[in-house]
């Protein structure tokens, strides 16, 4: 089997591009997405995590993951609406040119 | 490390590298669907059965459909020439040093001694049976979480009176 860190390695890379590009794109929804591959990159740690701990059998990192699924969920359904009222405001979904509250 | 892995592992990292990098929104949304799919086997290849297919479930089913629509309702008005990202250079080496700092942490670290336990014993009946026992009060919570975002989701997203006549 796979040693821990296989994992813990993916999770990380995984992290770091989902950190790249929510840092580097111009169009909202790429950075939401981003976002999204930064949850999932911790959903990984957990699971691992749990089948590499000492006792399994209590479920907690599988309680976590599924707990973080759900609320990831809502959050895209919220910040992917507010994308398209921005977008109707705006006329652009490009995060640099929505500066209304630019001081 | 297993052949299965290195290739569910390379698979999840390079539709990622693709889902971030590539210029056409909707091939964005495909890579992510892909590595969202690569996710999903690797959960199963840690024996967590009901996470990877409420993986599949969920992102590959609903959050992707979700994303796809938005990509499709917002497109139109983008200038086709305009440079995709900021700056390579302004997010690039941040992300670049969180993953040395990270792969140093877990190298240097002793969890790779840590070996995994049998298989536990874990079906669809026991998890509902935690979530109903003792993890009933998030449970509710989180039920009541979706239904205020489900409600926020489409009041945000609804037209202004104003727009509708």
């Amino acid at each position: 089997m796979t040693p821990l860190s296989g994992y813990l390695l993916v999770s990380a890379l995984l992290f770091c591009i989902g950190l790249a590009g929510a840092l580097t794109r111009r169009n909202a929804i790429m950075v939401l997405i981003g976002i999204e591959l930064m949850l999932n990159a911790a959903n990984l740690n957990f699971i691992a995590f749990w089948r590499f701990s000492e006792h399994p059998e209590t479920q907690t990192g599988l309680m976590f993951a599924l707990f973080s699924i759900a609320i990831a969920a809502a959050e895209a359904a919220v910040g992917l609406a507010l994308i398209i009222t921005i977008y109707r405001h705006f006329r652009t979904a490009n995060v640099d040119k929505v500066e209304a509250m630019k001081g | 490390m297993t052949l299965s892995f290195a290739i569910l592992a390379g698979l999840t990292v390079g539709s990622a590298v693709a889902a971030m990098s590539l210029r056409n929104l909707v091939h964005c949304a495909l890579g992510l669907v892909l590595t969202f799919a690569g996710l999903a086997g690797l959960y199963l290849q840690l024996n967590a059965e009901f996470v990877g297919f409420t993986q599949i479930l969920v992102y590959v089913g609903a959050v992707a459909i979700l994303i796809v629509f938005a990509i499709l309702l917002t497109r139109g008005t983008e200038p086709a020439n305009e440079p995709a990202a900021v700056s390579p250079w302004a997010g690039l080496p941040v992300a670049v040093l969180a993953f040395l700092a990270m792969a140093a942490a877990v190298l240097a670290s002793p969890v790779d001694k840590r070996l995994a336990a049998p298989v536990p014993e874990v079906s669809v009946k026991t998890l509902g049976q935690k979530l109903m026992t003792d993890y009933v009060l998030p449970l509710e919570v989180l039920a009541l979480l979706l239904t205020a975002a489900m409600l926020g989701a489409v009041i945000i997203a609804m037209k202004d009176k104003e727009d509708l006549q």
